[in-house]
């Protein structure tokens, strides 16, 4: 876990919409490494689900990438995987986005603790 | 036997003293979670509200950011966190290197706006891998809590039963060696008691058969008889 970070710490991906994705990369979490990879996708309403898939896969299986930040309603749209996805790290963060309120209640998370919540 | 017994006792008792610890820290991650996750939508909401308060006064520099991204200069630091001897691991954002490009966007204009929007989005970004760090301990819990549960009740319901069939079987088992034994002693005392009687009574007898002798002799000897005349 902590030993697969690399010396110069991990990064956070990042799965999003433009608006999201220009004020998160302001503050300089974005990455492009030599190879042209970035640690980002920007989704808008053209791009493919099978494209969002991909990179929610390639994110999650990098082991230089510790969390992986999705805006929820670009979740909503590839919500199986999320659900499936069940590995501690990286950890998987919805985040709201400009144009939809953050809702608690479509996140994975939030809905297991609420689960929780209510049979203990 | 026993000192299985008693080893499982013990075991089951600190499990379930782990689950104890593991739990109440699971409670407390999660009413953390629940309020950054409330938190976080406030802040991400004043996030935006600055993003476009900085896109009015400059216009739309959004392609400027997005060519602009090179090297991350925000990045996480894992470490970890020992509960009960389950490791958690904990994320923290640091900063490196300086933030080259991305601090001199929208010099020309507007400027104070897009470093304020930074600013919020930097906090939000702060907030958001504690949340994460959050998240990833409460996941991480979530498995270690179920596998101590699984088991503390294995031990209590598999281990110490069978071990303690065992007990009472090999109990119940010497305890009828033991009256077995304890018959076959009376038995053996009876026996031995019966032969010295019958060994007591036979020399009684033998010894009145010898003084009977005595007496017969004896009468034979006393007896006058009369005198034989040829």
């Amino acid at each position: 876990m902590a030993d697969q970070a690399t010396p110069e710490g991990s990064l956070i991906a990042l799965i999003a919409d433009q608006d999201t994705a220009t004020g998160l990369l302001l503050t300089g979490i974005g990455h492009v490494d030599y190879r042209k990879n970035s640690n980002f996708l920007i989704v808008d309403e053209k791009t493919p689900q099978g494209k969002i898939e991909d990179a929610f896969r390639e994110f999650t299986t990098r082991d230089d990438v510790a969390v992986v930040l999705i805006n929820q309603s670009v979740a909503g749209t590839i919500r199986h995987l999320l659900n499936n996805y069940t590995k501690p790290i990286p950890a998987v963060l919805e985040i709201p986005s400009k144009d939809t309120p953050y809702d608690p209640s479509q996140d994975s998370v939030l809905s297991r603790v609420k689960f929780m919540f209510g049979d203990s | 036997m026993k000192a299985r017994l008693q080893g499982a006792t013990k075991g089951h008792a600190l499990l379930k003293k782990k689950a104890d610890a593991l739990n109440m820290r699971f409670r407390q991650i999660l009413k953390k979670i629940v309020q950054a996750k409330e938190q976080m939508g406030d802040l991400m909401k004043a996030s935006f509200f600055s993003l476009a308060q900085a896109r009015y006064a400059t216009g739309d520099f959004r392609h400027t950011v997005l060519d602009g991204v090179d090297q991350a200069s925000i990045r996480v630091r894992a470490t970890q966190d020992n509960v009960a001897g389950v490791k958690l691991p904990k994320f923290e954002s640091f900063k490196e290197g300086a933030d080259t490009k991305l601090a001199l966007i929208g010099l020309g204009n507007g400027g104070k706006q897009i470093q304020d929007c930074r600013k919020s989005f930097l906090s939000a970004v702060e907030l958001l891998v504690e949340l994460a760090s959050l998240q990833t301990a409460f996941l991480t819990l979530d498995e270690a809590i179920k596998t101590t549960n699984r088991r503390v009740n294995a031990l209590e319901h598999v281990v110490k039963p069978k071990l303690e069939n065992t007990i009472a079987y090999i109990k119940g088992e010497l305890d009828e060696l033991e009256r077995e034994e304890f018959f076959r002693l009376k038995k053996v005392q009876g026996n031995k008691k019966k032969n010295a009687d019958l060994a007591a009574a036979r020399e009684l007898e033998e010894a009145k058969e010898t003084t009977h002798m005595h007496d017969k002799i004896a009468t034979v000897l006393e007896v006058e008889d009369d005198d034989v005349i040829f």
